[in-house]
């Protein structure tokens, strides 16, 4: 009997009222992919926007409004949630050998909360005056200044912030307090290592940012006085708040990508993990220091010299840690027996992506280079490269990985393979080409382009379109596997971690008897492994 | 719900209440509002950083005394919500639900001073938007605009901390709290403690600056 | 459920903690009106956060907690503090 068909109340009500992990788990899921095909659609219609230069499809204020509303649901609805709220709520309880975790009922409230603030930022779209248009960023005096729905939209991102810190809170609770027997911190899967410190960065970072937003509604609305200028406000105050906590965001997306691909490798490459506390430290290392580099997000804004200084330093050193995963990812891949299966595929993309992502952020945390780069084309490659060729890759190896077992299916493995074609090749001619065009000098948030950048655009928008295309071919191959899969066997790729040991899928309370864990994770036999 | 002789039956998921792990989340949550109100701390230190004299000498349109009142009130009312626990602890469950109304009626009269605090101010014509406070230097709009969201959202915290301690005033009565089962007690002391040590910063930087 | 061995603070601790609150308010109140600025600065910057300490140490029991709690609370206030300190190199400097 598993969670699919235990849990109280029959249909639609034994869902949105269930406080199991897994079936939490399973609501972000759904929603979380629902959103993100509104938002790559949203980027489509960008994409076609720059190909239709004379004249544009869509009039200027409209793009500006699908940058900002592309941003707002990639970031606060797909990327920001990501890992944790689909795989650390199935599966991190049952790697510590725990029943669920600390706050059930909390957890549920989570669900609620993002439900909520999704609802606010739709209602924003169509009510008052419309859409945001300040990109995601909200940036003062302008977010104060312009008719459009900034208030309500704002308000719809604080709401989900909320649901990000409760979810933060109670994974940090249950991985202090729920870890099954004999599982001490270094016998604890890396993943978990990952989510506890983005739990972290979930409970610290985000409050910034939620009074950050408060302050921009208390000064539209009462005119407050703490930003606007006019006032005596200092709108790099405001750039300040908002990247205190939105460069640590950044490592809330990536930090559970990289867990999961850590899971992946040693699991395809049937060899332990090389580096274990390397790994485990460098995240809480990539968690703390990530919260001292913000201030490389405003080299050109203003700021003192001494502080871009300061922070163009601390920025290099942070890429320190994220080198240390990459070297220990490889050295397991090394002498190792690889099958390249789908999960497999999309982790070794992750690593690739994720380097050119990262390498890209080195080059651009120099200050030389950042005049040069910022608000251009560049910067949208680079964050595409580290957001979507890394975090959204790792999400996507994780649902390969993961999803024999919380659907009990098999999905068709070829078809899977198949879709990384244009998902790989789409994917770097539109954010390859954004660097160069970048590069060249194309700023971003524009709703044209001179002459002079109209085939690198030409190449980015077909780039794009190739892209959702294997987009659309990854997720109905998985669909089709929920309705119309095989059944899967309890352990399909030789997982050596407390997920694969018990049935497929899951039953209620995931195992029968807490196991007492005797031994550190990622030991391969050679017999067991297929 | 059927299951398999090899299956123990549903654990009640209610049965084994972790107390140290309900202690741990409330602490983050703690953590989490100590950065909501830190974000606000950092915007002050700038500004009085960027406009010294205004901040120094704002305070002097403030009313220190029902500043300072407010102070040893939400204080006392520390006391008093320390004290409940201690009582329910021993078993008094009388004192303990005495304390806690007296924690109330502090915080009722901390809302009521800032009532009168406020309306001081706004008839002086210092309010955000006030023609008054448009007219002054911007060194005053920014001290004002800081006062009046820290004090606010303070504020908002103690009316959550009545309510927070009024249900568990509740939970006492109706015996759900007891000498053995204190958690939410506990809990909810530790948030009202949480307003009293905010408030602890708001009074100097506000208050005192002159 | 019951834990055997919870610490109950008694009474009269938390009065005679509130009674040291009471009385470093007055000090604090008092230097800020009476003495010389330079001074009552250094008093805020001292007393208050010796204030706060005390409501964290006594009332909200982190005294007798576990040492992990502690060492949390510390990096939570240290974090505020180091990003307060990093924004001034900016502040100052502009």
């Amino acid at each position: 009997m598993s969670y699919l068909d235990e849990g109280g109340r029959k249909g639609i009500r034994s869902w949105i009222f269930s406080t199991d992990h897994k079936r939490i788990g399973i609501l972000y899921l759904a929603s979380m992919v629902f959103l993100f095909f509104v938002a790559v659609t949203i980027g489509v219609l960008m994409r076609i926007e720059q190909l239709t230069v004379h004249p544009p499809l869509f009039a200027p204020q409209t793009y500006n409004a699908f940058f900002t509303v592309h941003g707002v649901i990639m970031i606060f609805m797909f990327v920001l949630p990501g890992l944790p709220a689909v795989f650390g709520n199935f599966f991190m309880p049952i790697l510590i050998g725990a029943r669920d975790v600390s706050f059930p009922r909390l957890n549920l409230m989570s669900w609620y909360f993002f439900i909520a603030g999704t609802a606010l930022v739709v209602a924003s779209l169509f009510t008052g005056k419309g859409p945001p248009d300040t990109g995601w960023t909200f940036y003062v005096p302008f977010s104060i200044r312009t008719g459009t729905n900034v208030t309500l939209g704002v308000f719809g991102a604080f709401v989900l912030g909320s649901s990000s810190i409760l979810t933060g809170l109670n994974f940090l609770t249950t991985i202090h307090r729920l870890r099954a027997p004999g599982m001490g911190w270094h016998r604890m899967p890396l993943f978990v290592w990952s989510l506890y410190g983005t739990a972290w960065i979930q409970v610290l970072a985000t409050p910034i940012i939620g009074i950050t937003l408060l302050l921009v509604i208390a000064e539209r609305v009462f005119g407050i006085g703490v930003f606007d200028p006019a006032k005596g406000g200092d709108p790099l105050l405001y750039q300040h708040l908002f990247w205190i906590y939105s460069h640590p965001a950044v490592y809330i997306m990536i930090l559970p990508a990289m867990g999961a691909v850590t899971e992946i490798i040693p699991t395809f490459a049937h060899k332990m993990i090389f580096g274990y506390r390397a790994i485990a430290y460098s995240s809480i290392a990539i968690a703390f220091l990530g919260s001292v580099v913000w201030g490389h997000h405003m080299f050109t804004s203003g700021m003192s010299e001494t502080a871009n200084l300061v922070f163009s330093l601390l920025t290099f050193i942070v890429a320190v840690p994220s080198a240390i995963k990459v070297f220990n990812w490889t050295a397991t891949l090394h002498k190792g027996s690889i099958e390249v299966r789908p999960p497999m595929l999309f982790a070794l993309t992750f690593i690739f992506l994720f380097c050119i992502g990262g390498l890209t952020g080195l080059m651009q945390g120099a200050l030389a280079v950042n005049v040069q780069v910022h608000d251009t084309y560049w910067i949208v490659g680079h964050f595409h490269y580290v957001m979507f060729g890394g975090a959204g890759m790792g999400f996507f190896a994780a649902l390969l990985y993961w999803f024999p077992k919380m659907f009990g299916k098999t999905y068709n493995e070829k078809a899977a393979m198949l879709s990384w074609i244009p998902i790989f090749v789409g994917f770097n001619m539109l954010y390859f080409g954004m660097l160069v065009l970048g590069y060249m000098g194309m700023p971003r948030r524009y709703f044209t382009h001179l002459p002079q950048y109209h085939t690198g655009q030409v190449i980015a928008s077909v780039g794009s379109f190739i892209l959702a295309i294997g987009l659309v071919i990854f997720f109905a191959n998985l669909i089709v596997a929920l309705f119309k899969g095989k059944k899967a066997e309890q352990n399909p790729w030789g997982g050596v971690t407390l997920e694969w040991q018990i049935p497929t899928p899951p039953p209620l309370e995931n195992f029968s008897v807490i196991p007492t864990i005797k031994e550190r994770p990622y030991i391969f036999n050679p017999e067991a492994s297929r | 719900m059927s299951g398999s002789a090899a299956t123990p039956p549903l654990v009640h998921k209610d049965s084994h209440k972790d107390y140290e792990g309900a202690k741990l989340g409330m602490w983050l949550f703690l953590f989490t509002e100590i950065l909501l109100f830190g974000g606000l701390f950092i915007l002050y230190s700038a500004y009085r950083s960027r406009y010294p004299m205004e901040f120094h000498e704002g305070g002097q349109h403030l009313n220190v005394v029902i500043g300072v009142a407010n102070t040893i009130i939400l204080l006392t009312s520390s006391l008093t919500v320390a004290l409940s626990l201690t009582a329910i602890q021993k078993g008094n469950r009388r004192l303990c639900a005495l304390c806690l109304a007296a924690t109330i009626i502090l915080g009722l009269s901390f809302l009521v001073n800032k009532y009168i605090e406020w309306s001081g101010e706004i008839r002086h014509g210092l309010y955000p938007n006030s023609p008054v406070l448009l007219r002054r230097p911007h060194g005053d709009q920014i001290f004002f605009g800081l006062y009046y969201s820290m004090t606010g959202l303070h504020g908002l915290h103690v009316i959550a901390g009545i309510i927070v301690l009024s249900t568990m005033l509740i939970l006492v009565a109706r015996r759900k709290i007891t000498s053995t089962d204190f958690n939410k007690l506990e809990n909810g002391g530790l948030y009202w403690h949480l307003v009293d040590v905010i408030w602890i910063f708001l009074l100097p930087l506000f208050y005192l600056a002159a | 459920m019951a834990e055997a061995h919870v610490h109950t603070v008694p009474y009269r601790t938390f009065v005679r903690v509130w009674l040291l609150l009471l009385l470093l308010t007055a000090v604090l109140v008092l230097t800020s009106r009476l003495w010389h600025q330079a001074l009552s600065v250094w008093a805020m910057l001292v007393l208050t956060p010796i204030k706060a300490g005390l409501v964290l140490f006594y009332f909200m029991h982190l005294k007798y907690e576990k040492p992990y709690l502690r060492a949390l609370v510390f990096l939570t206030l240290g974090l505020l503090t180091m990003v307060i300190g990093l924004l001034f190199f900016d502040i100052l400097n502009r």
